[in-house]
């Protein structure tokens, strides 16, 4: 009974949450008050572990909040539950764009929207910077975080022998290098 | 069918290993394993991809999972697909969900996480720039490229909002003014 109501729940925050994995939040706060499976402290908790283990912030969130409610089977129920929404309108936005392919005003569409999707993940990566370079409203960055920013700015994209390496080699990299130098004191 | 299916969760569970850092983070890894690798998608369809996902209710990550699947493999391609970017969620969630507060607090894991995050900054700015390349192609793209930005960044309204207002845009430009050059059209 407790799967069904997880699935239910985490079904409506992934049916009405619009924009994103930080979009789930309130409707998590929600869920904490009316249910009480976890609590507020928890879902902080989780947002900061979500920042650092792999995988999307929103199904991160749905998995442990279902894992602490009723174990496994909880956290790949209240997860099913987040993405069984997405799966169904993206399906029918998928079939819908396949039909209209080649219709002169869906193709009109993207030429506006192409360029808007990409000003809007630019909007979010300038909310990811300043959380990352300026956290906790601090007012001038830490130099060592720019001197890392500069060099992998190089490594991605001037440097031949580097350039072509795959993403998750300078996502360690980085670990190793911030472990080392402890960039977060 | 079940080796193409199979391959589909596979990558895509891979993807879901690598991203860090939220939805946004995915991109890079994306256009390297789906695009550059495996030739799933093409940039102009993961910008259209994440133009809709920002836009429909759910996970970013989740919505362009089950677009690309769907492409390559039809509806058990979107589902495998989906499933496939929150298997490691799951593993990687359930297995630390005992000991996840303390994990976070550990100073080794504070510190590597903040050189982590400077390198997805990095790494998200030069998918942007390469998303760019392909979504601005004349002076109107870069316009409302340059608007919509300012709106974002400045304003707090809902991403439907600029969605709608782009592809508006396009119409008007496209149909009404016909304005020359590429079309949107995604092959």
């Amino acid at each position: 009974m407790i799967l069904l109501r997880l699935f239910w729940e985490f079904f409506q925050t992934g049916l009405f949450a619009v924009g994103g994995g930080m979009a789930t939040l309130p409707f998590l706060y929600d869920i904490s008050d009316r249910t009480g499976w976890f609590t507020h402290a928890q879902l902080a908790d989780m947002v900061a572990v979500s920042e650092s283990t792999p995988g999307p912030i929103g199904v991160n969130m749905a998995t442990y909040v279902g894992f602490l409610t009723a174990g496994i089977g909880g956290a790949v129920v209240a997860t099913l539950g987040l993405i069984a929404p997405s799966i169904l309108v993206i399906l029918l936005i998928s079939v819908f764009l396949d039909k209209f392919r080649d219709s002169r005003l869906v193709n009109a569409a993207f030429y506006g929207l192409r360029p808007a999707s990409t000003a809007m993940i630019l909007a979010a990566l300038v909310l990811v910077v300043k959380a990352t370079f300026l956290p906790n409203g601090l007012a001038v960055p830490d130099w060592r975080l720019l001197v890392l920013a500069a060099v992998l700015l190089a490594l991605t994209n001037a440097v031949k022998q580097t350039k072509k390496l795959h993403p998750i080699v300078f996502i360690l990299g980085s670990a190793v290098v911030g472990a080392l130098l402890r960039l977060a004191e | 069918m079940f080796k193409k299916l199979a391959e589909l969760f596979l990558t895509f569970a891979k993807v879901g290993v690598m991203t860090f850092g939220g939805g946004y983070a995915m991109l890079p890894i994306l256009q390297r394993e789906i695009v550059e690798s495996k030739g799933w998608a093409t940039e102009e369809e993961l910008a259209d991809y994440f133009a809709i996902g920002q836009c429909t209710p759910g996970v970013i990550a989740v919505n362009t999972a089950t677009f690309i699947g769907r492409k390559k493999d039809g509806i058990p391609g979107g589902v495998c697909a989906t499933l496939g970017v929150v298997f490691p969620s799951i593993v990687i969630i359930s297995l630390l969900a005992g000991v996840i507060t303390a994990f976070s607090e550990l100073a080794w894991v504070k510190n590597a996480f903040a050189g982590v995050r400077v390198c997805v900054c990095v790494l998200i700015g030069n998918a942007v720039w390469k998303l760019g390349k392909k979504s601005v192609v004349d002076p109107w793209t870069a316009a409302l490229f340059a608007l919509i930005a300012a709106g974002a960044i400045l304003t707090s309204w809902s991403p439907v909002v600029f969605v709608l207002f782009a592809a508006l845009c396009g119409v008007v430009l496209k149909v009404l003014l016909h304005v020359p050059g590429k079309d949107g059209a995604s092959k």
